[in-house]
């Protein structure tokens, strides 16, 4: 069996195997390092150029012709209220409609062409989403070039990723799990409110979060629905002016949002307010890690009790 | 199919189901054929027999478990008693089965809830909201359950921190927390160590007093440890059912005594 020689050999197999694992390592590390240099190198540009910018002025203050005095309240605060919005709508929707496909469809020709075509919605160029906006909420049901049509079109566009990440989650759950509830009698809304929706909500999270981050940074479509590039006015807060602000007027306000105050500043120019896009691209980026971070953090907290 | 041999006693304990020729088929595989066999009330059925042969097929007949996946089919009955109904009736809802008839799985499968919760979860299904009347139910289907020493201090902590016995005699306490008619048992030990395998044993004996036990084993050791009647199945089909002793005392069929003598299987 195990002879000297036999173990000699077997000792230069997995020196030549070995070499191969060192190899793709170090194929790896190279394609990463390229990747996280590109965007730390872009970062630091626009962190120095952007940082010196930032004061509390920057963000109480409405855009101006003076770069020194522009700011970007109206695009926070705008940016803020349509992602209002679009949480408000993609994710009842989305969670439901993941929960029909998981749990209520038949498997049959109908369900697959749904999941074709959600699959397929996900790829879609967001600027036909713009577009179809553009035609079904600003025209045919005539809700303007509002906050509303905004947060409508990023709900459409961030719909697909919410539902395909609620399935995965719901599919993570063990069967054995669903045949315990079934065995004590539950019924199937039970079995979804009482085991399902509460085991996948992390997942869930990590869904509609990353939805909100690629949302908060579309500018195709919101422009194309006719977002405005100078505003000097805040949405109507509820209950407040003379006449009193209805509860739900901000909606239809008009509006813009972080990226398109950008795009508007880098398309100048002048270079301080090349100076004012890096600074509100800073906040921009800073918005989505924060959405991020505590994506992290309600995850961890909440998968700490979900265990098989 | 094969005609099965059933041999009973002089005198036979009352009835609590009866399987009637049942057949089930898997899309259109028929893994149950012609299933004919009683099930006494207050007594321990074992139904043992090789891989593949159909025991825990026929188990999960009993709370139309089936119910829940697509291309099942069943054909014939089983009869509930005393109120005679048939279980599979397309008219019966599986819902209802399942209140009245309850389920121990192989793996153990407590909720990620509180170990509370998940003796509770079977009477909150039912709309129980009282503190009071739950908090009395857990504690006493804990004891029932020889859990409620274990962990009476931490009903609060989650059930999956529990180790493979406990969360096993957990998930028979979920299953008895309703006063199920007949609860099922599907190879309840097989994830378990002996010590653990033994005091899920030993709580079967205990609890048959109140319930009617139906259990999936591939131990024939454990089937005549813990049951009194065993029916042998084999490729779908019942071979032999008769009282435990005399049937590994003195099987009537050939097939029977291959398997349980070891010679096969």
């Amino acid at each position: 069996m195990a002879t000297p020689g036999k173990a000699h050999e077997i000792r230069a197999i997995i020196r030549r195997h070995k070499r191969w694992d060192l190899i793709f390592g170090l194929m790896g590390l190279a394609s990463l390092s390229v990747a996280i240099l590109t965007l730390l190198a872009l970062f630091t540009d626009m962190a120095l150029s952007g940082i010196p910018r930032l004061d509390a002025d920057f963000f109480t203050s409405f855009p101006s012709r003076r770069a020194g005095q522009a700011g970007i309240l109206s695009a926070w605060v705008g940016s803020v209220l349509v992602m209002l919005v679009t949480a408000f709508v993609a994710v009842p929707v989305g969670i439901a409609g993941a929960i029909y496909l998981e749990e209520y469809a038949p498997k049959n020709w109908f369900t697959d062409l749904i999941e074709i075509n959600i699959t397929n919605l996900a790829g879609v160029p967001s600027i036909i989403y713009g577009l179809l906006a553009l035609g079904l909420f600003v025209y045919t049901f005539g809700l303007g070039q509002s906050i509303l049509t905004a947060g409508l079109t990023l709900a459409l566009l961030i719909l697909p990723i919410v539902i395909t990440t609620t399935r995965e989650a719901l599919r993570s759950i063990p069967q054995h799990v669903r045949e315990g509830a079934y065995a004590c009698g539950a019924s199937q809304w039970q079995v979804v409110h009482d085991h399902l929706l509460p085991y996948s909500t992390p997942g869930i999270l990590t869904g509609v979060i990353i939805g909100l981050s690629r949302a908060i940074g579309e500018t195709a479509p919101i422009i194309t629905i006719g977002a405005l590039t100078f505003i000097a006015f805040l949405p109507p807060v509820p209950l407040s002016g003379d006449p009193a602000a209805g509860l739900f007027d901000w909606l239809f306000s008009p509006f813009t949002v972080m990226p398109i105050q950008i795009f508007n500043w880098t398309s100048r120019p002048d270079t301080s307010f090349q100076q004012n896009a890096a600074a509100a691209s800073f906040v921009l980026i800073f918005m989505t890690l924060g959405m991020n971070a505590i994506a992290i953090w309600l995850r961890y907290r909440l998968r700490k009790n979900i265990k098989w | 199919m094969t005609s099965s041999t059933i041999t009973l006693p002089e005198k036979t304990p009352p009835l609590k189901a009866e399987s009637r020729k049942l057949d089930f088929y898997y899309g259109a595989f028929k893994a149950l054929k012609g299933i004919t066999m009683p099930v006494f009330e207050n007594k321990v059925t074992a139904l043992i027999g090789p891989s593949g042969c159909g025991k825990s097929t026929f188990l999960r007949c009993f709370n139309r478990m089936h119910d829940l996946y697509a291309g099942h089919r069943y054909d014939g009955g089983i009869q509930l008693l005393p109120d005679d109904v048939n279980l599979l009736d397309p008219q019966v809802d599986p819902i209802e089965v399942r209140m009245r008839i309850s389920m121990v799985f192989q793996k153990p499968n407590p909720f990620p809830k509180s170990i509370y919760e998940n003796v509770a979860y079977g009477l909150r299904v039912r709309g129980e909201k009282s503190r009071s009347y739950l908090d009395d139910k857990v504690e006493a289907t804990l004891k029932g359950a020889a859990l409620w020493e274990e962990v009476k201090d931490r009903l609060n902590e989650l059930a999956v921190n529990l180790s493979g016995g406990q969360q096993q005699r957990l998930c028979i306490a979920r299953a008895l927390a309703t006063d199920p008619e007949i609860i099922l048992f599907d190879e309840p030990t097989s994830a378990l160590d002996p010590i653990a395998t033994g005091s899920i044993e030993e709580l079967v004996g205990q609890i048959k007093d109140k319930v009617t036990v139906l259990i999936v084993t591939h131990n024939m050791q454990q089937a005549a440890r813990v049951s009194d009647y065993t029916a042998y199945m084999y490729l779908g089909d019942l071979v032999e059912f008769g009282e435990t002793k005399k049937l590994f005392m003195k099987p009537q069929r050939k097939e029977t005594e291959d398997y349980i003598t070891g010679r096969f299987g």
